[in-house]
């Protein structure tokens, strides 16, 4: 029975994501140590406990609700990633559609004052647009997705810094709050800030992020929709052989992609929790984070949205290490090491099916030697 | 404009390392999405040459030993593409991808390491190298020649040269072509997608110092190379994966990108009141348009992307 869990495709996928996460943090845990003996083992521990690192209850639940605040967008930008990702194209480009994102939403909220839900539909479809543009790239220009990915990336950044510099202070390079500028686009919290002691950034961003994690699956598991998607993805020459629009299903898929990324980025600058700095010379972390929880989870939707939880939740653990000591990119460190380990997954279920066929075989092999050592016997009386 | 020449040709020389260095990887049939992240880690190891190296001794050893240290580090880092990428079979994508990230993530915190460890209150991620950057830049009247300029046309020679003149670039690029039918007459795949991985860890490596010291004295190493490694891929694709085309392609990469730095310094386009933003992104649309032209009959090496794997037909 055991034998049949371990070559269970779902098993050896969170088998292979643990073993990914240990490693990672082990690795992580080796290089505090050559920085400095001394507080790595408590270093490391900050890095996994995050909130915990409050005695208080409340702090506790308080801060959680800060990492799960977090956890909503980078879950959007997982899922995003993933989805293209069933679709055979590597969508790096998330960055840059998340950025889009950010760009739509602030800009709407505070300059045209809109609600939160056209704010969100704007973002949408604007990160659609965006995703779009490398669809086309790709299907009619042979562009390879992820260098154009990567140069709107940088694209969004100038043009969100720009756009978004027309509704900064005038003192620091943020952009205003929502809470006083554009209040009625601020997601509604349902009364869900009551559960996590106050804490007013958590929304309906959270529920709606887990909604789309199962949305996804189910469009790419349960519909006809979804299954052509994914044989555009095994074979986009089959595909059109069977009379599939190969070329119509990639842009469909990075307009999805984007939409869901950009969507993501209002679940985050519409609780106001954080403002744009409109001299970001960096595309934000998140839809790199997002890579990194979408293999993790092993491409799952649901997987992902745990994967996405572990993520942030050392990315906001990385805060709390001691700060003469070390810093807290350590977190993204061990980010970037696991998402390294993941492409060993293939490797890593090959081996454990190798290692089954072995013992399989063996077990085949005695049981033939068994039986015919009894038909010998047999013989013989 | 002697400024504009200056920076065109430090950000092409840049630019054409890094781009030799993805044509060699993907000559040999690995597509190397990981160079931004060797390009940091070959800063990082001139950088920290720059820093340890002892005071005064001289011009010519300082930028030896500022090279060296940088390949080494390239190299080394690349080691990682490769075992993952060759051996293991592992995704070339999400293996280069990662390797990006982990490049920056790493260098920050070695860096920040060093800096607390000298000065509790100094949790920067910045190297300073006012006074060894100087061994690199020579005065000729304005223009400062950098001798990275020359260190790319070397390494443009030698690429050209090894490419397609010896016994083993020939092989190396019928492992790219067809793995198979190379191996078929003996030569080894494996070895050779290493020796071309290696390579483009190399030129990864000298393009990343040599893009820290383009135009500043000290780096920030949070920031990573702002996609330059990617641009690098794009000046390759442009340039067909041929060394001279790609030298060409990298002029004229290297001249938008030198616009956003010195576009103050000409008054017509002071003139036109463009944001400084839209400079910022001129390189990257500039690629994209050249992208959606170019890609559509690109001859790049056929086997690239997919792991060799020696008992498929």
């Amino acid at each position: 029975m055991s034998k049949k869990i371990l070559r269970n495709e779902a098993f050896q996928s969170l088998f292979a994501s643990f073993i990914c996460i240990i490693l990672g943090v082990l690795i992580g845990y080796i290089v505090l140590l050559f920085i400095n003996p001394t507080g790595a083992g408590e270093a490391i521990m900050e890095v996994l406990k995050n909130f915990f690192h409050y005695s208080k209850a409340n702090l506790q639940i308080k801060n959680f609700g800060n990492t799960l605040v977090k956890t909503a967008p980078l879950l959007m930008c997982a899922l995003s990633i993933l989805f293209s990702y069933k679709v055979g194209l590597f969508n790096i480009g998330a960055a840059g559609q998340y950025c889009v994102g950010i760009c739509a939403s602030i800009f709407c909220a505070i300059q045209f004052g809109l609600g939160w839900l056209p704010c969100m539909i704007i973002a949408a479809v604007c990160g659609a647009a965006y995703g779009a543009v490398v669809g086309l790239l790709k299907s009619y220009c042979n562009v390879n997705e992820v260098i154009s990915g990567i140069m709107l990336n940088w694209i969004a950044l100038y043009t969100t810094n720009m756009i978004l510099n027309n509704v900064k202070e005038t003192t620091s390079p943020y952009t205003f709050h929502l809470n006083t500028h554009g209040e009625q686009a601020m997601l509604p919290g349902l009364g869900m800030d009551k559960i996590f002691a106050g804490n007013t950034y958590v929304t309906i961003a959270l529920p709606l992020a887990v909604l789309t994690a199962v949305a996804i699956h189910i469009i790419l598991e349960k519909t006809k929709f979804g299954y052509e998607l994914k044989a555009t993805g095994f074979n986009k020459n089959a595909a059109k052989y069977a009379g599939m629009a190969e070329k119509r299903n990639i842009i469909v898929t990075l307009m999805i992609s984007g939409a869901i990324a950009a969507l993501g980025a209002s679940f985050m600058y519409l609780t106001d929790y954080e403002q744009w700095s409109c001299t970001s010379s960096a595309v934000p972390a998140m839809g790199f984070n997002g890579i990194a929880a979408a293999f993790l989870g092993g491409l799952n939707p649901i997987g992902t949205i745990f994967s996405s939880y572990f993520i942030q939740h050392i990315t906001n653990g990385g805060a709390y290490v001691d700060k003469t000591m070390y810093c807290s990119q350590i977190s993204d460190l061990i980010s970037a090491i696991i998402i390294y380990l993941c492409g060993f997954v293939f490797f890593i279920k090959y081996t454990m099916n190798q290692i089954l066929d072995k013992q399989e075989e063996k077990a085949a092999l005695k049981e033939k030697a068994a039986a015919e050592a009894n038909t010998q016997e047999g013989g013989d009386k | 404009m002697l400024l504009l020449i200056q920076y065109t040709l430090i950000f092409a020389s840049v630019l054409l390392l890094v781009a030799l260095g993805g044509c060699f990887a993907e000559h040999s049939g690995v597509i190397n999405l990981g160079l931004e992240g060797i390009m940091v880690i070959g800063a990082l190891g001139g950088a920290l040459m720059m820093r340890y190296a002892p005071e005064g001794i001289g011009a010519f050893p300082m930028i030896i030993l500022v090279l060296l240290a940088a390949l080494v580090f390239g190299a080394l880092y690349s080691a990682l593409l490769g075992v993952a990428c060759i051996n293991f079979k592992a995704n070339q994508t999400i293996v280069g991808t990662a390797l990006n990230m982990l490049g920056t993530a790493a260098a920050t915190v070695i860096v920040k390491a060093i800096n607390t460890a000298t000065n509790p209150n100094d949790v920067s991620s910045t190297i300073q190298y006012v006074d060894e950057k100087k061994a690199f830049i020579v005065n000729i009247g304005t223009f400062e020649f950098n001798w990275f300029m020359f260190v790319a046309v070397v390494a443009l020679v030698v690429a050209y040269v090894v490419l397609y003149k010896t016994k083993f670039g020939l092989r190396l690029m019928a492992c790219g072509e067809h793995p198979q039918a190379a191996d078929s007459v003996g030569i080894n795949v494996y070895k050779m997608r290493w020796a071309g991985v290696l390579i483009s860890g190399i030129y990864g490596g000298l393009g990343g110092i040599c893009y820290i010291l383009s135009g500043v004295s000290e780096w920030k190493f949070e920031n990573g190379v702002a996609g330059f490694g990617f641009l690098a891929l794009a000046v390759m694709i442009f340039g067909q994966w041929k060394p001279i085309r790609i030298a060409m392609a990298a002029l004229i990469f290297g001249f938008f990108r030198a616009l956003s730095n010195v576009y103050f310094g000409f008054e017509f386009l002071v003139e036109l009141d463009i944001p400084g933003s839209v400079y910022n992104m001129l390189p990257y649309i500039i690629c994209l348009i050249v992208l959606a032209f170019t890609s559509k009959k690109s001859r790049a090496p056929k086997a690239e992307g997919i792991p060799y794997d020696k008992g498929q037909r």
